[in-house]
């Protein structure tokens, strides 16, 4: 009797393991929302935006099936390493911090970031001086939260946001003197907002590498080489057949 | 103890995560804590007595405001309050022109005023079950001997209350300090500031968290034996015998 029983539960465990064996034409793709024009919600509450409408062009070329785990940016590493999902795309800078822990396609958009200031700020440039005493906003764990850490940390006040539309809530309500960000998240959620008049001040940011990176890529476990291989061989068909340029004149009207 | 101090600088030596920058981050956050927590409990309490004795009072327009207010504090998160006193009440007309808007605009001071409403909410309903609680005979007495309710309520009721309250409130006091972790949602670099910092800058969670839950728990171990002495003094009395 007890062995009977002993071998029908190996047996259902055995079955279950085998069960849950992953399906290896679905890949899970982790992604932070919202982040318009990259990554956002219609009002219906479907995803859309660059990032998922190229990574779900991706899928289509490989002929697999995609899904969208939300997850919050802060963690959005750490998941990845648990396994909540296969690859992050969400507008994730390539840079040699992040390399340490995971693997990078090559390359798929490479946005500046940018300072924007209220339109009528006195502001002409950023620089150690005229950032002095004034309130910085970036959105926690960013590159752009660690180039103004490091670089204007001692002089400014730096104020770190979980959310973008936290921040842009502060900087209407005139809490925030100046803010860090990708330039098409500025250029849509500030720019283009009714809210408040806003401006970039200065120069669009895309040196030092050592911040700033090799723009945005799409990340995977450092094991899995063959799934970055395939994105990337999807990626470069994609671009070759005009398909990236067509989702991309979907969102930004610059050329790049 | 020196081979101690060794190993431990040759742990620290070979880290990237707890340079003196980031142990800086965790020292300022420990300030900003304790700030916040100390500065909420003791206006919390300042404003708790007056309202305590309110709410014990049988005339209902006393009594039901006080009510109203510790009813809906203790009855929604504390962070919904803090969202809605940080980010709501720019909504207000006016408020961005107003002299109060240099001390609104700091996230330091919504926070605080959120706290504060917060734990003052609790302790009144601590201190107002502690005096309801004080024996009639002490009250009688007191009455016997000619003494005002004014005079018996500074000279009989509150002392004993108090007495009484010590461990709940002891209880409210380390609530606070955990519930103060929510405070960096408004950028403020409190210790979980520090420690989700921290988190964001190498992806590492468990060093990050695990450091900052170190140095909570020994705040927390600190008040709870102030209370443990405080009531030794004071409720040594009332232990059983055995």
């Amino acid at each position: 009797m007890k062995k009977w029983l002993t071998f029908s539960l190996l047996s259902l465990a055995v079955a279950a393991t085998s069960a849950q064996a992953r399906n290896d034409d679905q890949i899970r793709i982790g992604v932070d929302v919202p982040y318009e024009p990259m990554e956002y919600r219609t009002p219906s509450g479907e995803l859309t935006g660059f990032d998922i409408d190229l990574g779900n062009a991706l899928c289509a070329e490989m002929n697999k099936d995609c899904e969208w785990i939300v997850q919050g940016w802060d963690g959005i590493i750490p998941g990845l390493m648990a396994r909540k999902y296969d690859a992050i795309m969400s507008s994730m800078t390539i840079n040699d911090k992040r390399r340490e822990r995971v693997l990078f396609s090559e390359p798929y958009f490479t946005p500046p970031s940018a300072w924007f200031a209220p339109a009528d700020s006195q502001l002409e440039s950023a620089s150690e001086a005229s950032l002095d005493g004034l309130a910085i906003g970036v959105q926690r764990g960013t590159l752009q939260d660690n180039y103004a850490t490091d670089m204007y940390g001692s002089v400014a006040d730096i104020n770190r946001y979980s959310t973008a539309d936290d921040m842009v809530l502060d900087m209407d309500a005139e809490r925030l003197d100046i803010v860090f960000l990708d330039y098409p998240v500025g250029q849509s959620t500030l720019l283009e907002s009714d809210s408040g008049d806003y401006r970039v001040v200065g120069d669009m940011i895309t040196e030092p590498k050592q911040y700033f990176g090799d723009g945005f890529g799409i990340a995977f476990r450092q094991r899995d080489r063959d799934l970055a291989d395939e994105f990337n061989q999807a990626l470069e068909t994609l671009r070759d057949n005009g398909t990236y340029d067509e989702i991309r004149a979907r969102y930004f009207d610059d050329a790049e | 103890m020196q081979a101690l101090l060794e190993r431990l600088d040759a742990l620290l030596a070979d880290n990237s995560i707890f340079t003196l920058q980031t142990l800086s981050y965790y020292g300022d956050g420990l300030v900003t804590t304790v700030q916040l927590v100390f500065l909420s409990l003791i206006i919390g309490l300042v404003l708790a007595v007056p309202l305590a004795v309110g709410r014990c009072s049988r005339h209902r327009l006393i009594n039901w405001p006080i009510f109203a207010y510790t009813y809906v504090f203790r009855g929604t998160p504390l962070l919904v309050q803090l969202y809605l006193i940080y980010y709501g009440v720019v909504f207000v007309e006016g408020v961005q022109e107003s002299w109060l808007w240099p001390l609104i605009k700091d996230p330091f001071v919504p926070a605080l005023v959120a706290f504060t409403l917060n734990t003052a909410a609790y302790t009144t309903e601590i201190f107002r079950g502690a005096i309801k609680a004080t024996p009639q005979g002490e009250i009688e007495a007191a009455r016997a001997y000619g003494m005002s309710p004014a005079l018996t309520l500074r000279r009989i009721v509150l002392p004993s209350a108090f007495r009484r309250a010590l461990p709940a409130y002891g209880n409210e006091v380390i609530f606070m300090l955990h519930a103060s972790a929510i405070a960096s949602v408004v950028t403020l670099m409190d210790l979980t500031g520090a420690a989700r910092f921290v988190y964001a800058r190498f992806y590492a969670p468990f060093d990050a968290f695990l450091f900052v839950a170190a140095i909570y728990l020994c705040l927390t171990f600190a008040t709870l034996y102030f209370f443990r002495f405080l009531e030794k003094r004071l409720l040594g009395h009332l232990k059983p015998a055995s």
